[in-house]
């Protein structure tokens, strides 16, 4: 089977605590990966090992089949691994087109000398990948800081998609939403999967984890003792496996 | 769904419009009744003057309005202005040797440009502070607005300096167009074979500093609104930690952000000595950058970064501006100034707490 990324005895230690202890796993395009856990059980630190934050003391990452380094945030960007975080990265203070455009704004040339914003195109393509998504927006000319917490994540994740993503990683997706936010992300996050991106899901929440996740990850004190197909467990098993009570590897 | 206050003001499109442009509402106000309060106030005459003398402040506040809007602060820039101006002076001084020297355009010319290039300096210096060593822009600012007034006093020995060419003072205080009915009409000075007494017969219109001030500002507005500079500018204030993460270069761009504060109260410098005549130091109470600070403010830009027009920040300056001329021809004392100065930006802090939004 081929994995988008996959993980082989990734280790991670601070001082004399080993974070994350041989974890080896893997997500294929188009599905949708959760990893759980308590507090500390490492999961942070896993997801920061792919995502450029951290780098493993041990162990090997592979993207598309082949072996890399990601040593930097940016490292993993240029790939097309993306992180949606909590606090969104979107400059409230700026439009929609703005943000999906930020640090990558499509310029033209006026009366070909001045290299001006192209306004017209960049709300066009943000209004097209909107579209695709299947996500409303009230207008694109409003500042994010008018939309409502998952309008913001929407628009966080279609730039992610604009941009080539081909693999997101998204902690705590749905912290901090109401309800009917919620399934807004939610729905968006399964729709993603048609567009063939591999998803890691840090949650708390175990009503989201079995709402879209295809595999569920658990880890413990540092190592991963549950690898779950979601069809095959149900959520109590899952909470014991967290708590510890339970090993299935 | 919640409702921000900006979905709430959606639905009332005027009072959005209100509250955003309430600077140019006041001002529009104190014109109407300065002109019944002050005999003089609304002509021609007057309201050149004005903007003649507010050319510098309105560098000033443009120079601070890209600052403010990345959350910084530049405390620098009225002593980089007085550095400029008499380093220019001293130049210009030199070269031009009481005509004995080169000629008066060589002169200027070699001056401006020595000046301008210096006049990078203190921005470089306080940006990388800023950027790289994470010194609060208040503090690095505040070391250069020191460091630039001790080496103007330095260089003029704590004096003026004159005896400069006067073709400085008459581009710098000319006008575009002269006009007499009846009589004739030239650009650029009055016609061949009149003499400068009769001067006051003739109608001037549009100074030479107005052309010069638009063209500053149209390019700095091009700058701010249609740029990439201008939107990595806005971005870095309202979030400069999504800046990073968008690939944005946000250390390199606060220098950029300083060096072309600094260049700009350089260009207020060199625009002295064409008004003055002379090189002057800045004077320690005159305060430019807290006016310009305060015109930024007023003009609907915050201190917490993000927001800001150069537009807003020339409404700002005008109104302040008009209000001291206008308080002065009214037979109002000047103290009375600051008490409005303070109000108005009371005014825009509280505007901004209650439609934090509006941009």
């Amino acid at each position: 089977m081929d994995y988008l990324v996959e993980t082989k005895n990734i280790t991670k230690r601070f001082g004399g605590l080993t974070a994350v202890n041989k974890v080896s796993f893997g997500v294929e395009a188009g599905e949708i990966v959760a990893v759980l856990g308590d507090n500390g059980a490492g999961k942070s630190t896993l997801i920061k090992m792919i995502s450029g934050v951290h780098q493993p003391d041990g162990g090997q990452i592979f993207f598309q089949g082949k072996e890399v380094d990601i040593h930097s945030p940016m490292d993993a960007l240029s790939m097309g691994i993306e992180t949606i975080y909590q606090d969104l990265a979107l400059a409230e203070n700026m439009n929609v087109y703005s943000n999906i455009f930020l640090g990558r704004e499509k310029t033209k040339k006026a009366w070909g000398i001045f290299d001006v914003l192209d306004s017209q195109y960049m709300y066009d393509e943000s209004l097209g990948v909107l579209d695709k998504l299947n996500i409303k927006i009230p207008s694109l000319r409003n500042n994010v800081r008018t939309l409502s917490g998952g309008q913001r994540q929407a628009v966080a994740i279609s730039r992610s998609i604009y941009w080539n993503a081909k693999f997101l990683i998204m902690d705590e997706p749905t912290a901090a939403l109401g309800v009917a936010q919620q399934h807004l992300v939610l729905d968006l996050v399964k729709s993603l999967k048609d567009h063939g991106l591999g998803i890691i899901i840090i949650s708390h929440q175990m009503h989201d984890v079995f709402a879209v996740a295809d595999r569920l990850i658990v880890m413990r004190r540092g190592e991963k003792v549950g690898d779950l197909k979601k069809e095959e467990t149900n959520p109590d098993e899952v909470v014991n496996l967290i708590v510890g009570s339970e090993s299935v590897v | 769904m919640t409702h921000t206050i900006s979905e709430t003001l959606q639905g009332n499109r005027k009072l959005a419009f209100i509250a955003r442009n309430w600077a140019a509402f006041f001002l529009l106000g104190f014109l109407i009744l300065f002109s019944f309060t002050g005999k003089g106030f609304l002509s021609i005459t007057n309201f050149q003057n004005v903007g003649h003398l507010a050319v510098i402040a309105i560098l000033m506040a443009s120079a601070e309005t890209f600052v403010i809007i990345t959350s910084g602060i530049d405390l620098s820039v009225g002593f980089v202005m007085g550095f400029a101006s008499v380093t220019a002076g001293k130049i210009i001084q030199v070269l031009y040797a009481a005509g004995e020297g080169l000629s008066p355009g060589i002169s200027i010319g070699i001056g401006i440009v020595i000046v301008l290039i210096l006049s990078l300096i203190p921005g470089l210096v306080s940006g990388v502070l800023i950027a790289r060593y994470k010194v609060p822009p208040f503090i690095a600012t505040m070391g250069m607005w020191g460091i630039t007034n001790g080496i103007a006093l330095k260089i003029c020995k704590g004096f003026p300096v004159a005896t400069l060419p006067d073709a400085l003072t008459r581009i710098g205080n000319g006008y575009l167009i002269y006009f007499k009915p009846g009589e004739g009409l030239s650009f650029f000075g009055l016609p061949p074979g009149v003499g400068n007494e009769s001067i006051r017969e003739y109608i001037r219109l549009i100074p030479n500093s107005f052309i010069f001030v638009a063209l500053v500002l149209l390019v700095l507005w091009h700058l701010l609104r249609n740029t990439t500079f201008g939107q990595h500018t806005y971005a870095i204030g309202g979030n400069e930690e999504a800046a990073v993460r968008a690939g944005i270069d946000v250390k390199r761009h606060l220098i950029k952000i300083y060096v072309l504060s600094s260049f700009i109260a350089g260009l207020a410098g060199i625009f002295n000595i064409f008004q003055t005549g002379i090189g002057n130091f800045t004077p320690f109470g005159a305060m430019y950058e807290l006016f310009a600070v305060a015109a930024v403010v007023i003009g609907g830009a915050s201190l917490m970064g993000g927001k800001g027009r150069i537009f807003g920040s020339v409404i700002g300056v005008f109104l302040i501006a008009f209000l001291e001329n206008g308080l002065l021809i009214s037979g109002v004392v000047p103290f009375y100034r600051f008490i409005a100065v303070g109000l108005l930006l009371i005014i825009a802090v509280v505007i901004d707490q209650l439609f934090p939004d509006l941009l």
